[in-house]
């Protein structure tokens, strides 16, 4: 049995609109273990989001418990909470959030300066393997504007990976990409599991969800369904399975 | 560590954003060099009054017979006959703190030579006269203090004298002259001085011993003048003040009256100047500083408007790991680093604005250390205060709204 990575209990959210108290997260539990491919799924308003803001340190719980790698999140300061973020999760996003103007291989280190303790030349060396491990080596003095949309997740994705994170928590990462390179990430995220990798992917799309090994559904702001997924899908199978294109 | 890191971080920002940094320095460069030019000149026309004022003996004193009430008619000071020779002599035996001292009678007249006459100055002085007027001689000798006692009749020329009475370049040491058709034997010529600050020509007097002129000349036995050197110009003031009470005690004043007589050093003719001197230089300050502070002003509207451009950015740095204080120090290193390289180029432009100045417009200029150290620390300041605010709202954003932020 492998180890609890995140631990959520009865976990609650409030927010306060003017006089009304909206319950985005209404006592939600569960855990995730060690080298689990989680899907959290759920409509708009079904508190995916908020459970994401939590999940990723962005967000304190209004009551409940929220432990990541053993570290109670609860009452930390804004400055704690950054370097739990910089430690513990490497963030993904559907607009990839990089840096214009600015090389790959910079990109990628951007975790690290923000970490004292990783010098200069260690920096640069993670950065290189970590942009190697998602197929990018070759170009680590692109910038943004010269990649490709796939390209510029992958950095994204090596970004999320320098700081060898806990967990990768990854927000609709494939929404602004098309099928092909959806199914391209999605095999790159499957690959990246086997190698022992934590993932929490949030997202709205299903065929998403049949490529993690769990799926965990929100809807008003509890969990609607937490179920194993014993039918895993290989991206890397339907992406051959795609039409060939012409170009 | 992390320093350096942020010092990489705000580094980039201003290289990838070349045009707008330098727009941005352009308020800052312009208020810096105008500062530095302003100080320079202010500095240099202060120094120029000094050169100026020293050439005529910086250490110089005059004693002149003040303004008296006779009768209830107030006089004019020079008809006054106050300054006598005992009152020199009083000064001579009794003062510590002056090294040259002489009396001096002054009169007009038309100096002749031949068929060439000038009208000039005579002044009957002593030897040390030109110690204290830091003349040189350019030819022949001064009269000495047995001249003086006889009453020779010896005189040195200025080069416009010689000019205008020896017209076809004769040497005039040892010819005969007339100064209102009185004799005199010239034993020297003066060195060339020029026309003083106010546009008198120093060059334009006949020098003799003080005897012969009172006696043979304006036939009066009392002084117009006593002229004297402190032994240095710190001392001047003390000198001052030494003199107005030997003279006191030598005219007999009552505690309640007050000088018949003037005592000035250079050193007031100086203050004077350059008080005048400097109210404009701090008027061209305060203009200059003006520009400093809309320069600093811009750094703070180009940083605001960079916060909320970079918003997205921050709440990615926040993200992934950045600390509201790592946001704020890389948003001030960014204007701090605007605003001294800002400075450097000021400096820089300012001293080739001077050096323009002085080179072209024949300014006189003198760049003052103080004028750099200043502006500089003036420029990391305007840095800090105007980078505070925008970096403080970038470092108190919530980053799950700046992440979201389009």
């Amino acid at each position: 049995m492998s180890k609890a990575i995140i631990k959520i209990e009865d976990l609650k959210r409030e927010f306060t609109m003017g006089t009304e108290t909206v319950h985005a997260l209404r006592g939600i539990s569960f855990d995730i273990k060690e080298g689990e491919f989680v899907t959290i799924m759920g409509s708009s308003g079904s508190g995916k989001s908020t459970m994401l803001n939590i999940l990723g340190c962005l967000d304190q719980p209004t009551s409940g418990t929220y432990e990541i790698d053993g570290v109670r999140v609860k009452d930390l300061s804004r400055n704690e909470l950054a370097t739990i973020r910089n430690e513990k999760i490497g963030f993904i996003f559907q607009s990839y959030n990089l840096l214009a103007r600015t090389s790959a291989v910079e990109n990628v280190e951007l975790p690290l300066l923000y970490n004292s303790k990783v010098s200069t030349e260690e920096r640069r060396k993670r950065a290189i393997e970590a942009l190697e491990k998602v197929g990018l080596g070759e170009r680590l003095h692109h910038t943004p504007a010269q990649l490709s949309g796939g390209q510029q997740q992958r950095v994204a994705i090596a970004r999320s990976l320098v700081n060898n994170p806990v967990m990768i928590l990854a927000d609709e990462a494939t929404g602004n990409l098309d099928t092909r390179t959806s199914y391209e990430i999605m095999s790159l995220f499957q690959e990246l599991n086997k190698q022992g990798i934590t993932i929490t992917f949030v997202t709205h799309e299903p065929d998403i969800a049949t490529f993690s090994s769990r799926t965990i559904v929100l809807k008003d702001g509890a969990v609607m369904k937490d179920y194993k997924n014993e039918n895993i899908q290989s991206a890397a199978n339907e992406l051959a399975k795609l039409p060939k294109q012409d170009d | 560590m992390r320093l350096l890191n942020l010092f990489k971080i705000a580094t980039k920002a201003i290289i990838l954003n070349k045009t707008r940094t330098l727009l941005t320095m352009l308020g800052i460069i312009i208020g810096v060099a105008s500062v530095i030019a302003m100080l320079a000149i202010g500095e240099g026309s202060k120094e120029s009054i000094r050169t100026t004022i020293s050439a005529m003996g910086s250490n110089m004193i005059t004693i002149k017979a003040g303004a008296d009430t006779r009768g209830g008619v107030r006089q004019e000071a020079s008809v006054m006959e106050s300054l006598t020779l005992s009152d020199y002599k009083a000064i001579k035996a009794q003062s510590n703190l002056l090294s040259y001292s002489t009396p001096v009678v002054e009169g007009k007249g038309q100096v002749i030579n031949g068929s060439n006459n000038w009208p000039s100055s005579i002044y009957g002085v002593n030897p040390e006269y030109l110690s204290i007027k830091v003349v040189d001689l350019q030819s022949g000798s001064m009269f000495t203090d047995a001249e003086v006692q006889t009453a020779a009749k010896v005189a040195l020329i200025g080069q416009t004298v010689v000019d205008n009475i020896f017209p076809d370049g004769q040497e005039p040491v040892g010819q005969m002259i007339r100064f209102n058709n009185i004799p005199f034997k010239v034993i020297g010529v003066l060195e060339e001085k020029g026309e003083n600050t106010f546009g008198q020509d120093q060059d334009d007097v006949v020098i003799a011993p003080y005897t012969t002129v009172q006696k043979r000349i304006l036939a009066i036995d009392h002084l117009n003048q006593i002229m004297a050197s402190a032994i240095s110009e710190e001392e001047a003031p003390n000198a001052v003040i030494e003199l107005s009470s030997i003279l006191r005690e030598q005219h007999k004043l009552a505690d309640s009256e007050d000088d018949d007589f003037h005592v000035r050093s250079m050193e007031e003719l100086i203050s004077t100047f350059s008080s005048t001197s400097e109210m404009l230089t701090i008027l061209l300050v305060a203009v200059a500083s003006i520009s400093l502070l809309i320069g600093g002003i811009g750094i703070m509207n180009i940083m605001y408007v960079s916060v909320k451009e970079r918003t997205k950015e921050i709440g990615l740095r926040m993200a992934v790991g950045g600390k509201g204080s790592d946001i704020l120090m890389q948003f001030l290193i960014e204007a701090i680093l605007i605003s001294i390289t800002g400075g450097v180029l000021g400096v820089l432009l300012g001293l080739g604005a001077t050096v323009f100045i002085e080179k072209f417009l024949n300014w006189p200029t003198s760049v003052a250390m103080y004028s750099i150290v200043i502006s500089f620390a003036v420029c990391a300041v305007t840095g800090i205060f105007f980078g505070w605010y925008p970096a403080r709202k970038a470092s108190a954003l919530d980053p799950i709204t700046a992440l979201r932020y389009e």
